[in-house]
């Protein structure tokens, strides 16, 4: 037992029981000033990239300078990803949840003036929402924001990831004090299988069932066991977990001890990819913490329980995020994966059972187990459970990260939370699931978003990136691009995928150039089934499926190029021509100026013409014309 | 004994055989490449494909690695592993033309001609890996691996410098299926060791 005189000492000490992280916990709400004005300004990937390290920055200094009063002085608050990228750099004043996009460091002096010391929004720096043509002032008005369900992202734009102490006072580590003090490890995976949790990182299988199968090859084999966090994200156009990773890297962390309780792990292994610098950091930082807490490690919470992560860092393999190679990756030999016949819960890492699950999933857990399974499995849809996050990317008008609850319509995510394409017209398509997903058109814009109507759709959930395709996006050339991606990122261990994948692509690029048949287009599909029936590991087994989606729901497309030699999107180079209306060009020589092949030629206030031999068909022109006069065909 | 059935007739196999040393058991062939008995199976050519079937439900796997069990239904010959096993050997037609067994087994599939282009007409090697382990697990010398990855992927010895770790034993020539490892052996093979008898100078 722990005595309350020692209470004020807990800062920097370690934590000897449950009862000492609820004294902490309670001491840190103790010192909150629930008036006390925080400033939190988003350093997600974004924003850093727009200059938020500035706008934080000045804010400090206008802070300073403004002499405001010590008890009350307001605390800028650094955190990860509010999701709305494409209105950064973000700044939220809370507790009145005041929102403000677009912030840049110039602005600094006016909030604090405005908004800190007089209580009164700036105006101009509000989002303003085009369907009501209205300003919004805080979080909770935004549509954006209030169609969503966070659950995974409930910390993340609130904690500052890089002090343990704020995780534990927004409620960290509760689910941990709970599974230790009161929970059995059967409990625990019990509690996980009531949940339904099925696995975020692609292919759905449940992870109670998992976990309940490592038990069952334990009993078999015995100890160790470990587990492993998949943090080895690298689908074109993801980063949840990314930000899950930097935002609350604490949720991770806690999933993979309560898992380690449930499983009698005492190592696990966190492998990410090298080129998320930040997540490694702020990982590495959180697990220090938490060790110096006693919260991992020997003996964790008192409880006799030892239990210790590792990071590994990936080397640019995108194949290394499939299990087994992810595995000899972490084995210190070439990530290449090997056939599942025998699955990795009885034959994972070093040939023990190993309980691997995604970022996302692990940090589901610890709410699962505080708040019951029963809570979890009331979220979405009866055989997909909880919520989903999704990075909403392409040509939509609110690129960022979004959290829903699953079975919610397709159409919901694109056009009321991301606010539909640019221009108001329908989207055309939308790429679920990464390179390895497929294309679901706007006539299945109702599909509900789960694992099992997705996979109906013929696209899958993946990891969750959502890629939006309008009119100007040729179906023909975006399964080339996938193509090209899995080509280069294949290992070459099996011939259908080194192989395959790079032919299937030079039939593509023969169709965006006008040849082939329609013979080559069923050939193309036979060689397809060929790839997926006979690739080694989910990288080339799924990777025809882009190619098979956009056959089935885009055909005419594939023919108009095949037969008419016609790329409908104007997108295929070898089948459009550039050309300039001569009733809409006024004459002002921007396109000429713009035109790096100076293929354009006209006077001023004259209709202007390009020369079709000079022309590259790089579409600047048509970017640069604010009359729509450029035309192509 | 489990018992199950490949192509309807009824097989035995001791607990921990593969689907694959079952039918060779049986004398029921299944084309294999990168296979050899000696060495740890790696599921690199994807030949050896067979359809497993239960109802309706049908999965293709590799019989080189997949493990026997009590009542399976193998296929090895149905047309979706003929499909895989084609197109294989068209695409190896283009990658490797020199190589007359890869061009004998495409015409035992039918496979006379490929559509594909071909980058190097004197190229053999169809990157099964078989050479490297043997050189691993049979020798333990590891004078050769696979290098690089997907398309760029080659066999050498690291840094693709002649090596004196290679003990010139000749097992990676003796063992590739498409004869690719006799014309690089010598870019593999450093200067052999002179070993003079004890005490000699």
């Amino acid at each position: 037992m722990s005595k309350a005189s020692t209470a004020p000492q807990l800062e920097g000490q370690r934590l000897n029981s449950v009862a000492d992280l609820e004294l902490l916990r309670q001491n840190r709400q103790e010192q909150q000033d629930p008036n006390r004005a925080e400033v939190i300004v988003c350093h997600g990937t974004g924003c850093l990239a727009n200059g938020s390290p500035k706008v934080a920055q000045a804010l400090k200094q206008a802070v300073a300078a403004a002499g405001l009063e010590a008890a009350v002085k307001p605390l800028i608050k650094i955190t990860g990803c509010h999701g709305f990228c494409s209105r950064g750099p973000l700044v939220v004043i809370r507790p009145q949840g005041i929102f403000y996009q677009r912030v840049q460091p110039g602005d600094a002096e006016e909030i604090v003036e405005q908004t800190l010391k007089q209580g009164q929004t700036v105006e101009r720096l509000l989002y303003h929402d085009p369907q009501s043509d209205e300003l919004l002032a805080t979080v909770e008005d935004i549509p954006f924001y209030n169609l969503q369900q966070r659950v995974v992202l409930k910390n993340i734009g609130w904690v500052d990831p890089t002090d343990i102490r704020d995780t534990i006072l927004r409620g960290g580590y509760l689910a941990l004090a709970k599974a230790l003090s009161g929970m059995t490890p059967e409990q625990v995976v019990a509690e996980v299988e009531r949940s339904g949790l099925r696995g975020r990182g692609g292919a759905g299988f449940p992870t109670g069932r998992k976990w309940r199968s490592a038990l069952k090859a334990i009993e078999k084999k015995g100890r160790p066991v470990y587990v492993v966090c998949n943090g080895d994200e690298g689908d074109p156009g993801a980063f949840m977990d990314r930000t899950i990773m930097e935002g609350d890297p604490h949720a991770v962390i806690e999933g993979m001890i309560i898992g380690a309780f449930a499983l009698g792990a005492e190592q696990g292994y966190i492998y990410v990819r090298a080129e998320y610098p930040v997540a490694i950091r702020h990982l590495s930082l959180a697990m220090a913490q938490a060790r110096e807490l006693g919260l991992l490690g020997q003996n964790i919470l008192g409880s006799g329980f030892n239990f210790d992560i590792q990071i590994n860092r990936g080397a640019g393999a995108f194949v290394c995020g499939e299990s087994t190679a992810l595995f000899t990756s972490i084995e210190g030999r070439a990530g290449e994966p090997r056939p599942k016949y025998v699955r990795s819960v009885e034959e994972g890492l070093w040939g023990r059972p190993t309980v691997l699950n995604n970022v996302e999933t692990w940090a589901n857990v610890p709410q699962i187990v505080e708040k019951g399974g029963e809570w979890y499995a009331g979220i979405g849809v009866p055989h997909s459970t909880g919520t989903k996050v999704f990075s909403l990317v392409g040509k939509v008008n609110n690129v960022g990260l979004v959290e829903v609850p699953m079975g919610v319509p397709l159409a919901h995510i694109v056009e009321k939370i991301g606010g539909g394409v640019p221009g108001g017209k329908p989207f055309k398509a939308v790429q679920t699931g990464g390179p390895s997903g497929g294309c679901i058109p706007y006539a299945l814009k109702d599909t509900p978003v789960d694992y099992d109507s997705l996979t109906k759709a013929g696209s899958m959930m993946g990891s969750g990136g959502m890629i939006v395709m309008d009119e100007r996006d040729c179906v023909v050339d975006v399964a080339a691009y996938f193509l090209k991606f899995l080509e280069e990122e294949s290992c070459g261990k099996c011939i259908p995928c080194r192989l395959g994948l790079s032919r299937m692509r030079e039939m593509l690029e023969s169709f965006g150039m006008g040849q082939g048949s329609e013979e080559d287009l069923q050939d193309l599909g036979s060689l397809a089934a060929a790839i997926a029936d006979g690739a080694l590991c989910a990288l080339g087994g799924s990777a025809p499926n882009p190619v098979l989606t956009t056959v089935r729901y885009f055909k005419d497309e594939y023919l108009a190029h095949i037969n008419e030699h016609r790329c409908p999107a104007g997108v295929c180079k070898e089948l459009i021509t550039y050309s300039i209306d001569a009733e809409a060009c006024t004459g002002c020589m921007t396109c000429a100026r713009a035109c790096p092949q100076e293929a354009i030629s006209g006077q001023k206030k004259k209709p202007h013409v390009i020369d079709e031999a000079k022309c590259i068909r790089c579409g600047i022109c048509l970017e640069s014309c604010k009359f729509g006069a450029v035309l192509v065909r | 004994m489990i018992k199950f059935k490949i192509n309807d007739q009824q097989v035995q196999a001791q607990p921990g055989w593969t689907v694959l040393e079952t039918a060779r058991q049986h004398g029921i062939n299944i084309p294999t490449l990168c296979y050899h008995e000696a060495v740890e199976p790696s599921g690199a050519c994807r030949l050896c494909v067979v359809e497993l079937r239960e109802g309706d439900w049908s999965k293709v796997v590799i019989s080189c690695m997949y493990p026997v069990a009590e009542g399976l239904n193998v296929y090895t010959d149905s047309q979706r592993v003929k499909n895989v096993r084609r197109w294989i050997l068209e695409m190896l037609l283009a990658e490797c033309p020199a190589s007359k067994e890869i061009q004998a087994l495409a015409a035992e599939y039918g496979v006379g001609s490929t559509r594909f282009a071909v980058h190097n007409p004197e190229e053999q090697c169809i990157l099964c890996g078989l050479c490297s382990r043997v050189c691993a697990q049979v020798v333990g010398a590891n004078a050769i691996s696979t290098v690089g990855r997907g398309v760029h992927k080659q066999i050498g010895a690291p840094y693709m410098i002649p090596t004196d770790k290679c003990v010139a034993c000749g097992c990676c020539v003796t063992v590739c299926p498409t004869g690719a490892m006799r014309s690089r052996f010598d870019a593999v093979r450093g200067v052999p060791k002179v070993v003079l008898a004890h005490g000699a100078r």
